[in-house]
């Protein structure tokens, strides 16, 4: 065959057949779902084509309901998280080395509990509430962050949850800054430790930022696991509930949101690389040639 | 504070910038810091915040299943009392079931979910355009970070009972349900592929062309480099995506719930089950007793992926 007489007589031609083949097994598996569940949702028995799945789901009962609390769950969840996250990352590079490894470990605790674990967990204190506590003023708050309105409970577990790869994300950003130089550098002239951080570090951040803002964004946007068993109703907990009496619905409101998500991350990779575009340009050169 | 200030050896050493305790935590780019910032209580303060939070909403529920898995339920006859038979029931019967369906499924999705991501990465990695590797790589850090629900219900409206396909190839007669082990190992691929795609990349990445033109130029074949070269330095990067696909599937609960609710037996849908108080009176606290199990299993995995991840680092700098 040519093909096996192609790759015999010149070996670098070979790589593009495994890839062709790669690409097209991977694109078929991974856009295949998508693209039929698309068709799932405009081809329904007995009525032929139509968008009803799709035209229908902003009036759908509960949607704008379920949506809105998870958006305001993942803002509460990315403040939190960046709060908490970037002074004690930041302070641990430049006057606090030691703590370096402990605020590593402590972050990726949570890797080792499940979230259905954790979930359980998170049900017993709960529990602990009406039994224990009842005639303590922490029986207040514990009713308080159950509020259907606002969980506070949901963004303790989702913060939680976001940390490992929060942490990861923003240690691979400041990794590549040189902290201490440019603090050194702000310090020198006349900026005050608040504004060297405020106004040199944070936008020298805004990649490692942003990507971790999306991912949070991202996680919570999907988390159904600790919401569900909880009994709080966002909005992947909402699809699922749909699921069984406007399947094609569900279906429609399950591809949009994860092709928006994924279009999202696209502009966000886009945006990341602006300042920082010919640097990173140049080194991916270096590395090609070196 | 004390630590603080004793990270400063004197006021004249620290105006050197190469000395310091904190050298030896930093990476060589960044030396250590200079004397105005260690004096300041200041790193004590900014970290104290995220050290607070993780006590509170990480160590309660963690103490409540420390304390939870080996006591009884007050509802139990004779109220609460020390015991260790949530932990044996945990792993008896239907429960040690479960738990051996989770086990099975995940290590055959993670070996799979590595043996095919491997090859996509590489794809990737060596991709002439850019546009399509960033594409990708956005494409899996959303297939891996999502969540499984989306998943599960493209799946449902693709090879489902009343699936486009299943119903184009009348699959069904042929015996085909997603409802299964194998369907769910399918459904798994969809994000653990991805995951592998994130964790692999960068290894790939650190693979020298010098490697591969050293290996030519020997006279190696293709297949050669790849075995003699490529795999062995790959391979802590390799058992590390595996140990870390198998803790992904051993946690996954949405995507099993919102599919197969429970017909196949999983532990994470086992620990729901018993939270809404599906169990025998006195039982309550078998879900954090499975839950510990859970605990147990994936702190082994990460106990074996961290120093897999650090001997894979040697390679990539």
């Amino acid at each position: 065959m040519a093909a096996i007489t192609a790759t015999t007589a010149k070996p670098k031609n070979r790589p593009r057949y495994w890839r062709g083949i790669v690409a097209v097994v991977a694109g078929l598996y991974f856009l295949g779902p998508l693209v039929v569940s698309v068709i799932f949702t405009v081809d329904v028995p007995n009525q032929g084509f139509t968008l009803s799945a799709y035209t229908g789901i902003l009036g759908a009962a509960g949607f704008l309901s379920s949506l809105r609390l998870t958006l305001e769950l993942a803002v509460a969840t990315i403040v939190v998280v960046l709060l908490l996250l970037v002074p004690a990352m930041i302070a641990v590079r430049l006057s606090a080395p030691r703590l370096r490894t402990l605020i590593e470990i402590v972050c990726s605790l949570p890797l080792v509990v499940p979230a259905v674990a954790l979930t359980a967990g998170i049900v017993s204190v709960l529990r602990w509430g009406p039994t224990t506590l009842a005639r303590t003023p922490l029986y207040e708050t514990i009713l308080q962050i159950q509020n259907p309105s606002f969980p506070v409970v949901l963004v303790l577990a989702y913060v939680l949850m976001a940390l490992p790869l929060a942490y990861r994300t923003l240690d691979a950003g400041l990794r590549a800054l040189d902290l201490v130089t440019l603090v050194e550098a702000a310090r020198n002239c006349g900026a005050s430790p608040a504004r060297a951080v405020l106004r040199v570090v944070l936008p020298n951040l805004r990649g490692a930022l942003l990507n971790t803002a999306f991912l949070t964004l991202a996680l919570v946007l999907g988390e159904y696991t600790v919401a569900s068993i909880l009994g709080f109703t966002p909005f992947a907990v909402w699809i699922v509930g749909i699921g069984g009496s406007q399947a094609q619905m569900s279906v429609a409101v399950s591809v949009l949101s994860l092709v928006l998500t994924w279009v999202l991350l696209l502009i966000l990779a886009a945006a990341g690389r602006g300042p920082s575009f010919r640097t990173s340009s140049r080194k991916l050169k270096v590395k090609e040639t070196s | 504070m004390t630590t603080a200030s004793a990270a400063t050896p004197s006021p004249a050493a620290a105006d050197d910038l190469g000395g310091g305790a904190g050298t030896a935590l930093a990476p060589p780019s960044a030396p250590s810091a200079p004397s105005m910032w260690r004096r300041k209580p200041g790193g004590w303060l900014a970290v104290l915040p995220l050290l607070l939070f993780i006590a509170v909403a990480f160590g309660l529920p963690a103490l409540a299943i420390a304390i939870g898995a080996f006591t009884t339920t007050d509802d139990a006859p004779g109220g609460a009392q020390w015991t260790t038979g949530n932990l044996s029931l945990s792993v008896h019967g239907a429960y040690f079931t479960a738990l051996m369906g989770s086990v099975k499924l995940s290590a055959l999705t993670a070996l799979l979910g590595v043996v095919l991501g491997l090859p996509l990465a590489q794809a990737v990695v060596t991709s002439r355009f850019r546009a399509l590797r960033e594409a990708v790589l956005a494409a899996s850090g959303v297939l891996a970070n999502f969540g499984g629900v989306p998943l599960a219900f493209a799946f449902v409206a693709t090879l489902g009972n009343s699936g486009e396909l299943t119903k184009l190839f009348h699959l069904g007669d042929h015996g085909w349900s997603l409802y299964t082990f194998s369907g769910l190992t399918l459904v798994y691929l969809y994000f653990l592929v991805p995951l592998m795609v994130l964790t692999i990349t960068p290894a790939l990445e650190g693979l020298r062309v010098q490697w591969r033109e050293a290996a030519q130029n020997n006279g190696a074949t293709a297949r050669q480099y790849w075995l003699h070269v490529a795999l062995p330095v790959l391979a802590p990067s390799l058992l590390g995506g595996f140990v870390l696909l198998f803790g992904s599937a051993f946690a996954a609960y949405a995507t099993a719930a919102a599919m197969v609710g429970s017909s196949v037996p999983l532990i994470t849908l086992q620990i729901a089950d018993a939270l809404s108080g599906n169990v025998l009176v006195g039982q309550g606290n078998v879900a954090l007793a499975l839950s510990l199990d859970m605990i147990l299993i994936a702190g082994l995995v990460m106990a074996v992926y961290v120093p897999l991840q650090r001997r894979s680092a040697r390679w990539l700098r």
